[in-house]
């Protein structure tokens, strides 16, 4: 089992009024931003990736988001090169570069492939789509998203594998010489985890390459889905998908006592949390999701889909407020990180009461990674590392037995789709729903 | 009788979907980015002298998408090459907006392609003054209600948008954002070379524009008018970016005034 640590590396002290006012994280005036207090702040979330490392997390994971306070990785290769010099057991998990936000996969190629040397083969490259917000901040066209992050994902694998130099002349991207000197330290190149939020055609595309996919915060029920997906997609392949070909990462706080715990643990509820991380006309451009998505939008308005909470929807439907009772809008807040607290999707409390909860979700969805999401908000450096000393210390070494006891193989010990199913057999099960009903969760 | 049937229009290899209505001489139509609206007044005061061909564009739900179509050049091409095929060139032409933007491309690529021009709030031109409506950075139905003044008493706006979609017509309207977006999201909704491609087309052109449109400023006008000499100015007093449907009397009398001379 890989055992990693995240943080959105979230900006502090954004007034939550101003995220409350605007609805949402993105687009919120980059008037709030105090130039020392972020210096401040990325020195020490690369303090505190290492601290991670000294802990003993196998990974800590990066990702990247574009004009917002809800994560200062805005370009994720920065602190990854950073981090390959200054770390040296830990993997450097990236979740993942937005290729067709970037549209230069050639660029790609090698700061990824310095990244791997410098970190002498600790690289886990990922990729994503990019958020819909993340369409609009670097102008890249929502309906050629899917396209491009193929070809860009295609070209890259070449790019390191295919000796040069070569020309390439593709639909999105065009490169007269294609010679990258530096190839990744790891051979033929690092291993790829993708991250997702329960997009069919993603889960289907990581089948197809045998990458382990990374469910980031996604309801239990339908992760079970999304794995019995990806496993009939996998046997279909010719291979049985294990617990190497998922992993799971979500928002989990820690503190000395319960009510500490539960009290700091707000954070993630911290102007609206996750499920505002962007407006809808913002989450949802035009053309970023297939036909088929969008159908199932169409049919289910009035939900909460991809991300957008049914509020956020309303919201769209309705136009903004103009005036909002924030001490109202809080209280619901407060609400929602209650119920996703009984709903598994955000794990708060001491070591006690969070190791059995963890313990059921690797049960449940058998990943082989897990990944440890710290929390957002205005919570001090102290009592982060106190959340990740108590993980380290109290919760992980029992994960790891946990994980032994029921065989959950990570990608590292078993690479990927290298089980092979026998035609004409059932594949075997990647999910355990039994204990879902008696925790009341589907 | 029905006023208005609906026929397939087989052209480069793509069953183009058309509505055609109404008897006279051709004129065709051009829908704006959000797709065609419906059968409305205006429609039905045109065709009277008419037969009103509107193509429904490739992308747009009815006719399948053309990935060869990558912009609005292209997408003029497309057109044009259905009206030689149905040798219905030169023709009279309205097109409204991003429809706009298509005929103007087409004239530009073939000043005898078209008799006479009308643009109505067209795109395709850069403002020097003002901007463009980012519409596909906001949601349909904020879009929707930007495309008219006065979204309480145009009575012909609820047939586009009452307030409420059924899943089809909302994927309709995804559908269209998402050509839209193919098309013409970078530069977004303009091609920089098109007025000094359209220096020299002689054809004659009517410009409507509403006076209180909030999607296409009047400095999109105003740069047509400069780069197609000659061109007419209709401005329609205190209705929006849909003057055929907010004030539809006075949009079908200055279009049948210009279309007639």
């Amino acid at each position: 089992m890989q055992l990693g640590y995240f943080t959105e590396r979230p900006y502090r002290w954004v007034p939550e009024d101003e995220v409350l006012r605007n609805q949402a994280y993105f687009a919120v005036s980059n008037r709030f931003f105090d130039r020392q207090k972020g210096a401040d702040d990325y020195n020490y979330y690369l303090d505190e990736n290492c601290y991670a490392e000294e802990l003993g997390f196998d990974a800590v994971a990066l990702n990247e988001h574009h004009g917002t306070p809800f994560c200062m990785g805005s370009v994720m290769n920065v602190e990854a090169a950073i981090l390959a010099r200054i770390t040296s057991k830990v993997k450097i998990v990236l979740v993942g570069n937005p290729l067709p936000v970037i549209k230069h996969p050639l660029r790609m190629a090698e700061e990824l492939a310095e990244i791997d040397l410098i970190s002498r083969g600790r690289l886990v490259a990922g990729w994503v789509r990019g958020a819909g917000s993340e369409q609009f901040f670097n102008n890249a066209n929502p309906a050629y998203n899917r396209e491009m992050f193929n070809e860009a994902h295609d070209f890259i694998i070449q790019a390191w594998t295919r000796p040069g130099p070569w020309r390439y002349e593709g639909k999105h991207f065009s490169y007269r010489h294609v010679n990258p000197w530096a190839l990744p330290y790891q051979k033929p190149y690092p291993p790829m985890w993708i991250p997702g939020v329960l997009s069919l055609e993603t889960v289907q595309w990581c089948a197809e390459h045998r990458y382990p996919y990374v469910g980031l915060g996604t309801a239990i029920g339908p992760t079970c889905d999304l794995w019995d997906f990806y496993a009939d997609q996998a046997q279909q392949l010719g291979y049985q998908a294990g617990p190497e070909n998922f992993g799971y990462l979500v928002p989990t706080f820690l503190a000395e006592t319960e009510e500490r715990a539960q009290e700091l643990g707000k954070g993630f509820a911290y102007g609206g949390g996750q499920s505002a991380f962007s407006r809808p006309e913002h989450t949802l451009p035009p053309g970023y999701n297939s036909k088929e998505a969008i159908r199932r939008l169409a049919k289910a308005p009035g939900g909460s889909w991809l991300g957008v909470s049914a509020d956020k929807l309303r919201q769209g439907a309705q136009g903004r407020g103009e005036t909002e009772n924030y001490d109202e809008v809080r209280k619901k807040l407060i609400a929602a990180y209650q119920r996703a607290q009984e709903g598994y999707q955000i794990l708060v409390g001491t070591p006690k009461s969070v190791l059995p909860k963890i313990k059921t979700l690797m049960q449940v969805l058998r990943p082989g990674i897990f990944v440890a999401f710290n929390v957002q908000g205005q919570v001090s450096n102290q009592d982060r590392m106190t959340s990740m000393r108590l993980f380290a210390q109290e919760v992980m070494p029992a994960l790891r037995d946990y994980a032994k006891e029921i065989g959950l193989l990570d990608p590292i010990e078993r690479a990927p789709g290298s089980v092979k199913v026998c035609a004409g057999t059932s594949r075997l099960p990647v999910v355990d729903r039994s204990p879902l009903a008696a925790l009341g969760l589907k | 009788m029905p006023k208005w049937n609906e026929e397939t229009v087989r052209t480069g290899g793509v069953d183009l979907v058309t509505i055609k209505g109404g008897s006279g001489k051709p004129l065709l139509i051009l829908h704006d980015e959000l797709g065609y609206a419906g059968w409305m007044t205006w429609n039905e005061r045109l065709a009277e002298q008419r037969t009103l061909l509107i193509p429904l564009q490739p992308g747009y739900t009815r006719t399948p998408r053309v990935e060869w179509i990558r912009g609005y050049r292209d997408l003029g091409a497309f057109y044009a090459r259905m009206l030689r095929e149905l040798r219905l060139d030169p023709i009279d032409v309205i097109g409204f907006s991003a429809g706009g933007f298509i005929a103007a491309e087409m004239a530009a690529a073939d000043p005898k392609i078209f008799r006479r021009m009308v643009l109505v709030a067209p795109m395709g031109i850069k403002p020097e003054k003002g901007e463009i409506l980012d519409f596909l950075a906001l949601t349909i139905r904020t879009h929707l209600r930007a495309t008219v003044a006065d979204t309480v008493n145009t009575a012909e706006f609820a047939k586009i948008y009452g307030g409420e979609m059924t899943p089809e017509q909302f994927e309709a309207f995804e559908d269209a954002r998402t050509e839209t977006a193919r098309l013409g999201w970078d530069p977004f909704m303009h091609d920089p070379s098109l007025p000094y491609r359209l220096e020299g087309v002689g054809i004659p052109t009517l410009l409507v524009w509403g006076s209180r449109d909030g999607v296409v400023p009047r400095d999109c006008i105003d740069r047509y008018k400069a780069a197609l000499s000659g061109a007419q100015v209709a401005q329609i007093e205190d209705v929006g970016h849909r003057p055929e449907i907010e004030n539809s009397p006075e949009f079908v009398r200055v279009v049948k005034n210009f279309l007639s001379a």
